[in-house]
């Protein structure tokens, strides 16, 4: 078991500014675990433009953002990245054991940054009728699949759920040549920014039907069609309401969990409805030492702020392991 | 005429309300920053959107290349340089920032990378 004094896990916006500013602040032992062969984390798959507007005061893709943290990781000599490292255990003395190709290593941290993101709600969290076909996928999924693999999904889509990867998604099929028949939103309004509404529908008249939810999806091999049906101001469905939009592939965007389970294993208690950590302040944890920032901490909805959140976490570590320091 | 929409610059927001003459802009109020002027004139006078896409890599580290034209190019043109950008392929190594295709489709815009893709195997 080697020793460290600041251990990040999680390679992506959070990751990368935590790590920077942590050795800005003095500390200068610093390992960083990516589980991708990158750094970038999910920013590689969001390759649209639009980040970097309040943080650089510029309009920048998403690999272009991870790009500008990652240069300036890679020339510092005092942070240590470990890709292909995938972290899967966590002891409240933050200990953590993580899987490299071919070895488990373990390693124990004087403090710990866990940077690990979130991860997408799913089909089954929102109850929809009918059969359960092929062609379903979440969002961020179908990102993956087309922007990093090059895969298209499917040639006819429905998106559930207005949040903005629904949003983007909706563009991103049209712009590979699919059909987008509708983004079916159970809210009066988007949860997606409005500039996304704008650019990823209204530019190419894809309809966003507000009130209204998916009642069934068809198909027995492969999504057929799905009913839309209008609800009411309780959320009931709307009798007579329904129509079937034909479509191929079903997109689920509904919503993002912070992904917590490591420090949930280390004994940090969460909130049981946000999956984020019961905590007394921004990116802190109920172990002294122990900081959470970026997605795990809270759902953000820009990566900007993200940046600037985990900055202070790298901040956050270097004054602890200074007074730890000094405490001896 | 007057005209209300929403500025796409950037996650505020604004909505814009602009006074119209002769297809020209005459007035802009709503917008909290100068973008939100210079978006609103760009929107009535002569809409442009920021394309990207991706491009399927031969013989490089990653299976697709991230790619972006470097200014906006005219949104009715959007979707035919979107079907024009699925019949590339980059076949040598790239860095984020270099040209793909010059000037492309003629539209006054180049086709760059977003990413560093360098030789390999993915």
């Amino acid at each position: 078991m080697s020793e460290r004094e600041l251990v990040i896990v999680g390679g992506g916006p959070a990751g990368m500014a935590a790590a920077l500013s942590a050795y800005e602040h003095g500390v200068r032992d610093i390992l960083l675990l990516e589980r991708d062969q990158y750094l970038g984390g999910i920013l590689n798959q969001c390759i649209h433009a639009g980040f970097g507007l309040n943080y650089f005061k510029e309009s920048l893709t998403g690999p272009e953002y991870a790009l500008r943290f990652a240069r300036r990781i890679t020339d510092i000599k005092g942070i240590d990245v470990s890709l292909k490292s995938f972290a899967v255990r966590l002891t409240p003395d933050k200990t953590l054991t993580y899987l490299k190709p071919g070895r488990v290593e373990k390693v124990k941290a004087k403090a710990l940054i866990m940077a690990t993101g979130c991860r997408e709600k799913t089909r089954e969290m929102v109850h929809i009728a009918g059969t359960r076909p092929a062609g379903i996928f979440s969002a961020g999924l179908a990102q993956k699949l087309i922007n990093i693999e090059g895969l298209l999904p499917g040639k006819e889509a429905v998106i559930l759920g207005s949040g903005d990867i629904g949003l983007i998604m909706a563009r991103r099929f049209i712009l590979e040549g699919a059909r987008v028949k509708g983004v079916v939103e159970i809210r009066e309004q988007s949860r997606g920014l409005t500039r996304n509404v704008v650019q990823c529908l209204d530019d190419f008249d894809i309809p966003l039907y507000l009130r209204h939810k998916i009642s069934r999806v068809r198909g027995r091999d492969r999504v057929e069609a799905v009913d839309v049906a209008r609800v009411d101001d309780r959320i009931e469905q709307v009798p007579g309401s329904e129509f079937t939009l034909e479509c191929d592939t079903l997109l689920v965007s509904v919503g993002l969990i912070p992904e917590n389970e490591l420090i949930e294993m280390a004994g940090v208690p969460l909130d049981k409805k946000t999956n984020s950590p019961l905590s007394e302040g921004l990116n802190e944890t109920s172990i002294p030492g122990l900081f959470v920032c970026g997605n795990a901490f809270k759902v953000y909805d820009l990566a900007d702020s993200v940046s600037t959140d985990s900055l202070e976490a790298g901040r956050m570590a270097a004054v602890y392991l200074r007074q730890k320091g000094e405490g001896r | 005429m007057l005209k209300k929409f929403v500025c796409i610059e950037c996650p505020q927001g604004c909505l814009l309300e602009t006074e119209i003459e002769n297809g020209r802009m005459v007035k802009v109020n709503g917008n909290k920053c100068p973008r939100g002027e210079d978006y609103a004139r760009g929107e009535i006078e002569n809409p442009a959107r920021v394309l990207t896409s991706t491009i399927p890599a031969e013989g490089l580290r990653l299976k697709m290349v991230s790619v972006k034209t470097n200014r906006p190019i005219a949104k009715s043109r959007v979707l035919e340089a979107a079907a024009e950008v699925r019949k590339l392929k980059v076949k040598k190594p790239v860095r984020a920032g270099e040209v793909i295709a010059e000037n492309f489709l003629g539209l006054g815009a180049d086709l760059i990378a977003t990413r560093d893709v360098l030789k390999g195997t993915p």
